[in-house]
């Protein structure tokens, strides 16, 4: 088993007919990914990778079952997009797409929302690199290579220092179960706490990795889940100690505006709550294979 | 994105928020000038700059004459305001906003943020405004009041009268309170602002609720729709640095130490910065040049570090996911035939194709030092960084770099 995705997940692309949707979808497809279609408004009958395109999410859906979808829009357009997933039935919805408006962030969640809990769509992103069970499917941009199939499930803020985890792990031999990216914007569509839950519920999880960074209150959010819910071991790191206040370090959600928000307080709230915290990125693997062994 | 106080003001007025009748200068001489306009006998000099805490640091002051203002916005014009907030090199003052004095009988903390927790705007007031908020949060908890508001309804009339009543705002004004916060509520979706801050907004001695300050900061990424917004961004704000990363496309933050960083994704870099200082070193920036790593890129982000004259030393971190090493180490090298780099460079590549990669770096015969992980290459770079140091090399100089590779390899 894994989370959010396997091998039998059918998957959409909106907006597959841009250069890098194009150029990701053979990735995935190359990887193994269940890619049954995409979507581009006025682009029905066209096809890319042999594979169809459609007006709208509904009549993808209907035509190809689809469960997940990955959105590439360009900003102004990508809410639009994930509401019309939510709207069509998708139950697992990726959005790569960096520089979506906050405010439009807050409607797309707003408008989850309207769906009973056993209906609504899970989104992660926006501003993520994707989510991977290793050997399974891709749905995302990240490279496939770097991960190896097995127990340990990441999740993260970032996208490349979630590749530097998944390497350092590589390196020693030791496998992933689902990597999940939750983004680096300010409103997201999942949080720490949202993934942290299925890692629990996932058998073949045995050890979870957090990777968080300054800003915002989800990394305090999932200590205290941490803390009452999770029996599993957690390892966390948590980038920008370095960081000054006040600043947004590239991250649109990576700033430091209130008590609980810088890397030390984190690290220390993460601590508290049980959490083997790795102090420097260099160590993520080292510790995660250490507590693995002790486990 | 910040803008001045009068900018804001002019904004929040347009959206049925009471101010105080002003006018912006831009020398003493015009500063007078507008306070004869505007009529009265007090008037209040403020410096424009991008920060709050003005008032501790010598921008804002209260005149009663034109000699006075004159006087006062002399002093300000040219000057480098420091407030907690801006840094020890402080904010330049430029314009001045001359107004009209009130009469205040007392003063309230009003902002509009958005809550990551419930992931709505939020409301945040107080009885004790003029103090800023962090103190407020520390000294005076439990007056603050909030709210938040459900987007698919807006900012409700009831909302806004339990935060009135609940600051103690007499019957007669709760009104007043009303459209001023509805206004703010407004001008922050419309306009997609992340911040609205009115500190204090007071209520006056002749019962009128007045806008007294007023901070707005926007989301950038929602700028493309707001071009009047857009405009109104103020180049003499930023830091030069950071201005100029900014028209290049590239996400930089200016730091105060020695190790310039280029580093591809925002949390591999953050994370590279922790390094080095967990080495011993100080990051001289933050710099994330974005997933795909190109040879125009790389040079670009040469050519900005190297424009901090405080780098003494760069640390390159790529971890190549959808594009190669090969590939990167190409940029790198063509980077650093094209801009003329004197300060050590230590390259850290990981990632797909990391051995055709090292072997491109190894046989361009350039001064390049290679590190295999994270923590190798944060040692290597302050190690060559503090051997310039060791031999009194504080400023750069010819064959810096050379000298660095020996000492280290």
């Amino acid at each position: 088993m894994s989370i959010l995705l396997d091998k039998n997940t059918r998957v959409i692309i909106q907006g597959i007919t841009g250069k890098m949707a194009r150029f990701h979808t053979k990735d995935m497809l190359d990887y193994g990914t269940n890619v049954v279609g995409g979507v581009v408004p006025g682009k029905c009958g066209d096809t890319v990778e042999g594979l169809p395109v459609f007006d709208t999410v509904e009549e993808a859906v209907a035509a190809t079952g689809a469960e997940a979808s990955l959105v590439f829009v360009p900003p102004p357009f990508a809410a639009d997009s994930i509401m019309e997933a939510a709207d069509a039935g998708v139950r697992y919805c990726v959005c790569i797409t960096d520089g979506i408006p906050a405010q439009d962030m807050i409607r797309v969640k707003r408008y989850m929302y309207r769906y009973p809990k056993e209906r609504r769509m899970i989104l992660t992103g926006p501003n993520c690199a994707g989510t991977i069970s290793p050997g399974k499917a891709l749905l995302g941009i990240m490279p496939g290579h770097i991960y190896l199939q097995g127990n340990v499930g990441i999740v993260g803020r970032s996208g490349t220092l979630g590749y530097e985890a998944a390497s350092q792990l590589k390196e020693r031999g030791i496998g992933v179960s689902t990597s999940v990216g939750i983004g680096g914007d300010p409103i997201n569509g999942s949080s720490f706490k949202d993934i942290l839950q299925r890692f629990e519920e996932d058998e073949d999880t045995h050890v979870i990795a957090l990777i968080g960074e300054i800003g915002g209150p989800q990394e305090a959010e999932a200590a205290e889940y941490i803390r009452d819910h999770i029996t599993k071991p957690v390892v966390a790191y948590v980038a920008g100690l370095t960081a000054p206040k006040g600043r947004t370090m590239g991250h649109a959600g990576a700033i430091i505006s209130a008590f609980g928000e810088s890397a030390s307080e984190k690290v220390e709230i993460l601590s508290a709550a049980g959490v083997t915290v790795a102090e420097n990125p260099a160590v993520i693997g080292e510790t995660i294979a250490r507590v693995m062994e002790a486990a | 994105m910040d803008i001045h106080e009068y900018q804001a003001k002019e904004i929040l007025d347009g959206f049925g928020v009471t101010v105080p009748d002003g006018a912006l200068a831009y020398s003493p001489e015009q500063a007078a000038y507008r306070a004869r306009e505007l009529g009265g006998e007090r008037w209040v000099v403020k410096a424009q700059v991008h920060a709050g805490g003005r008032g501790k640091a010598g921008g804002v002051k209260v005149c009663s004459s034109d000699t006075e203002i004159h006087d006062a916005s002399e002093a300000m014009f040219g000057m480098k305001l420091v407030t907690h907030q801006t840094g020890p090199e402080g904010k330049g003052v430029y314009r001045v906003y001359v107004e009209a004095a009130v009469p205040i009988e007392r003063e309230i903390y009003l902002g509009f943020v958005l809550d990551r927790t419930t992931q709505r705007v939020m409301i945040v007031a107080s009885a004790e405004g003029g103090m800023e908020i962090e103190d407020i949060s520390a000294d005076k908890p439990d007056s603050i009041v909030r709210a938040v508001v459900e987007p698919a309804v807006g900012l409700r009339e009831f909302q806004c009268r339990q935060i009135a009543f609940k600051l103690g705002v007499e019957a007669g004004l709760v009104q007043q309170m009303v459209r001023t916060l509805q206004g703010c509520y407004r001008a922050f979706t419309e306009l997609d602002a992340t911040m609205v801050e009115v500190n204090p907004l007071v209520i006056t001695e002749d019962h009128r609720v007045i806008a007294l300050d007023a901070k707005m900061t926007f989301d950038d990424n929602a700028l493309f729709r707001h071009p009047q917004i857009a405009e109104l961004r103020d180049k003499s704000q930023e830091d030069p640095r950071e201005s100029r990363a900014a028209d290049r496309g590239l996400n930089y933050v200016g730091l105060d130490g020695n190790i310039g960083c280029i580093v591809n994704g925002a949390g591999l870099a953050m994370a590279t910065m922790d390094t080095i200082k967990l080495a011993g070193g100080e990051p001289a920036n933050f710099l994330d040049i974005g997933g795909g790593a190109t040879p125009e890129r790389v040079a670009k982000a040469f050519r900005l570090v190297l424009s901090d004259k405080s780098v003494q030393a760069i640390l390159v971190n790529i971890f190549a996911g959808i594009n190669r090493c090969d590939w990167v180490a190409e940029g790198v090298v063509q980077a650093l035939k094209e801009v003329e780099v004197d300060v050590p460079v230590i390259v850290r590549l990981a990632g797909t194709n990391v051995e055709e990669g090292q072997k491109i770096l190894a046989k361009s015969g350039l001064p390049i030092i290679r590190a295999k992980t994270l923590n190798e290459a944060a040692e290597r770079a302050v190690g060559a960084w503090r051997n310039d140091l060791s031999q009194g090399v504080v400023v750069r100089e010819p064959g810096a770099q050379e000298k660095a590779l020996r000492a280290v390899s």
